[in-house]
């Protein structure tokens, strides 16, 4: 397998190369720009034949994805936070159209104040949008889910929206291992839609009024197929590591064995909790991490069957839901183990707003108040702001 | 250009039994419009009157393929649906000839969907944008929108006890579009079947993006008889409020003069929303109307070199 030196953001961009989709709409946004350029320079020079639309606005970006979808074109785009919030009310009508568009997007904070830097309240904030999310940990998976999303995209007629992490991953050079184009290709195979607008003989009408006869059927469908998507993702999960030996799941665990607590975080600080739980077990401490891939669908099963175990759960969120009650990570885990019998205790760290930085000795200090919490059974703060001022 | 024997000869492309008003001219334009394509069309549409009324699931009035998605993004979507069907020939996955039309209301198309219509004529996608213009945002309780005119009741411009109606003057999208250097744009009514239907097919022959704006009374929000539609529309072009124009590579063309030039009160008269002006003190708007439609046929007859 060839070796690449690349950024998050050219390692989508050369994913997105190597699937050679019909049409990408795209408009830049720091820090996701250099996905559309890189992409631009590809069409530019004839290394793809896709049709792309340097459209006016993020708006227009999705809207023109939805009508080619619409269609019957393998369709992708990249976006960033603003970009995600302007694509907002279309992203639900691509969801609620059943089309299946990969997004590259890069997660960055939002307005106001104004911030390019890193963190998921942009994601976050279409977390109900009907949209399949996938977090990255580092470029490699960042490339890896790409692939993968467009294909569990089209076996599921689910958008999928795939994550890295704004310029801790996108402008971050690693050494990676890409497919070769044929691979790729051979992987995601020849796109067959359901209906296509293109269709003459077959005339259809997409989008019409939905009444309150109809409307919570078609939107239970929906539902529905988010849960079938699990099935794809397994699949389409198992497919790629039997091919390319590189296996992915809803979540990695890392060090849960003889773990008592566990922390969960998402995207590249999941890297960063893995060095400090290395150093915390040599200090004979049992601590170990829930790395969450598939935010939605939420995979709160197997998320069950995993954290029950622990005394504690400590849960990273790199974004707040202003509910007062933390954030969207944490009250999603926790509700999935409410159910139990015996279940774990649960505290929340907010952390990482605007590219604030996260260290080991931060997620040290997580550990290590959840092991405390573990002896004492005393939670003081359940939510609590890691590396902020106050 | 198809006579009308030609053309009711021709399978009707928008059916019967949809739920617009009696009367409703929007339906009118569409069937026409239809009746005009002479390559399968597939259509796209912003949220409003006539999407609501012409598809409410499990139906649908339309024969061609269509798409709604949203209320401000009718350009943008068939500017997808054209990319697709750019890439899949070129690809060789489709083989036939199509042609694209994308819909939208006033609303939709001089208000919130202006900046989606102005990025996908500026990169020059093959359709033809219709907008069907009924002065108001009518679909949701006829509220004011910039095709309103001056002094017109509407439900955000109220005719009330100190402020008469709407303050403003129209705007003039017809010649925003003219402005993006379009191979072609135009300017028709219902009432004018031959006008609109050549219009159609010379825009849709034509590659690039094109544009129609049709005036397009509407019974509920103007007040008045479902049966007066084609009368009112008439009027419209008779005041010369409403010119029966086109512009070809920047080429103005009249496509119709009124042999005598009707006062616009005449018009007004007939629509409800206008009838406060008909007020002594609410004259002077009148007269304000009046002043501002000779100033734009005027102007409007020497780029026509008329
Ligand atoms: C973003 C957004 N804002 C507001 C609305 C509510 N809305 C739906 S249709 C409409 C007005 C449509 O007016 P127009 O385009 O003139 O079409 P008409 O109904 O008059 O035919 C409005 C305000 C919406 N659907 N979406
Ligand atoms: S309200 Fe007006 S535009 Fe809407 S269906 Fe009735 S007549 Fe047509
Ligand atoms: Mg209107």
């Amino acid at each position: 397998m060839p070796l690449k030196a690349l950024t998050g953001n050219e390692s989508m961009a050369e994913a997105m190369r190597q699937i050679n989709p019909d049409v990408v709409a795209a408009y830049p946004i720091t820090p996701a720009t250099e996905v559309v350029q890189i992409f631009s320079s590809f069409v530019a020079d004839g290394l793809v034949d896709t049709e792309f639309v340097a459209v006016e606005s993020e708006h227009s970006a999705m809207s023109a994805c939805v009508g080619a979808a619409a269609a019957g074109a393998r369709v992708m785009t990249s976006t960033a936070s603003q970009g995600l919030a302007l694509m907002h009310e279309v992203l639900y009508v691509a969801a609620g159209l059943r089309l299946p568009i990969v997004l590259c997007e890069i997660n960055r904070s939002l307005s106001a104040p104004i911030n390019i830097h890193c963190d998921h309240s942009d994601t976050m904030g279409s977390r109900d949008a009907g949209w399949i999310q996938i977090f990255s940990e580092n470029v490699q998976e960042t490339y890896d889910n790409v692939i993968q999303a467009m294909k569990i995209a089209e076996s599921s007629r689910i958008p999928a929206l795939v994550t890295t992490d704004g310029f801790i991953l996108s402008h971050c050079l690693e050494r990676i291992e890409v497919l070769e184009d044929s691979e790729v290709q051979s992987f995601i195979g020849e796109y067959k839609p359901a209906y296509s607008l293109l269709d003459i003989e077959n005339p259809i009408t997409v989008g019409p009024l939905d009444l309150q006869d109809y409307y919570f059927e078609h939107k239970r469908q929906e539902i529905e197929a988010m849960r079938e998507a699990k099935k794809s993702i397994e699949k389409v999960n198992k497919e790629f590591g039997d091919r390319f030996r590189r296996r992915y799941d809803f979540f990695e665990s890392y060090k849960l064995n003889g773990a008592e607590i566990a922390i969960v975080a998402l995207g590249s600080t999941a890297g960063t909790a893995k060095v400090a739980i290395d150093s915390l077990r040599e200090e004979g401490k049992k601590v170990g991490l829930l790395k969450l891939r598939v935010f939605r669908p939420f995979p709160y099963e197997k998320l069950c069957e995993v954290l029950q175990k622990f005394k504690v759960v400590a849960v990273l969120d790199r974004s707040d839901s202003m509910s007062s009650t933390g954030g969207p990570v944490f009250t999603e885990a926790r509700s999935a183990l409410y159910d139990l019998t015996t279940r774990p205790r649960f505290v929340n760290y907010i952390y990482g707003l605007g590219g604030r930085e996260i260290t080991e000795s931060d997620i040290k200090k997580v550990a290590n108040e959840a092991l405390k919490i573990s002896k004492t059974g005393k939670i003081k703060e359940l939510v609590q702001y890691l590396g902020v001022r106050e | 250009m198809a006579s009308l024997k030609e053309l009711s000869k021709k399978k009707d492309l928008f059916a019967p039994g949809h739920r617009g008003c009696a009367g409703c001219s929007a339906s009118i334009v569409v069937r026409q419009t239809l009746l005009a394509c002479d390559t399968p069309v597939v259509c796209s549409i912003c949220t409003g009157c006539l999407e609501v009324f012409s598809s409410i699931f499990p139906y649908t009035a339309w024969k061609v393929p269509l798409i709604h998605s949203l209320f401000e993004n009718s350009a943008a979507t068939i500017s997808g649906i054209e990319s697709a069907y750019r890439a899949l020939k070129k690809r060789k996955r489709y083989t036939r000839d199509l042609k694209f039309i994308a819909w939208g209301g006033d609303g939709g198309t001089y208000d919130i969907g202006l900046q989606a219509l102005s990025g996908a004529i500026e990169r020059g996608h093959d359709f033809l944008y219709i907008c069907y213009d009924n002065e108001a945002y009518m679909n949701t309780g006829i509220q004011r929108s910039s095709a309103t005119p001056l002094g017109a009741h509407t439900t955000t411009s109220p005719a009330g006890s100190v402020i008469p109606g709407k303050q403003q003057n129209r705007k003039d999208l017809t010649n925003i579009v003219v402005a993006h250097n379009v191979p072609y744009a135009a300017q028709a009514i219902p009432s004018n079947w031959r006008d609109l239907t050549t219009k159609v097919s010379k825009a849709l022959s034509i590659k690039g993006p094109t544009f129609i704006n049709v005036l397009s009374p509407c019974v509920i929000g103007w007040g008045y008889e479902p049966s007066e539609t084609i009368g009112i529309s008439k009027l419209a072009v008779d005041t010369c409020f409403w010119p029966l124009y086109e512009v070809e590579n920047g080429k103005y063309k009249l496509n119709y003069k009124p042999k005598e030039k009707i006062p616009i009160r005449k018009w007004m008269e007939k629509q409800a929303r206008f009838r406060h002006l008909f007020k002594k003190e609410n004259k002077k708007i009148i007269d304000e109307i009046q002043n501002e439609t000779d100033r734009k046929w005027e102007k409007l007859l020497k780029l026509c070199e008329e």
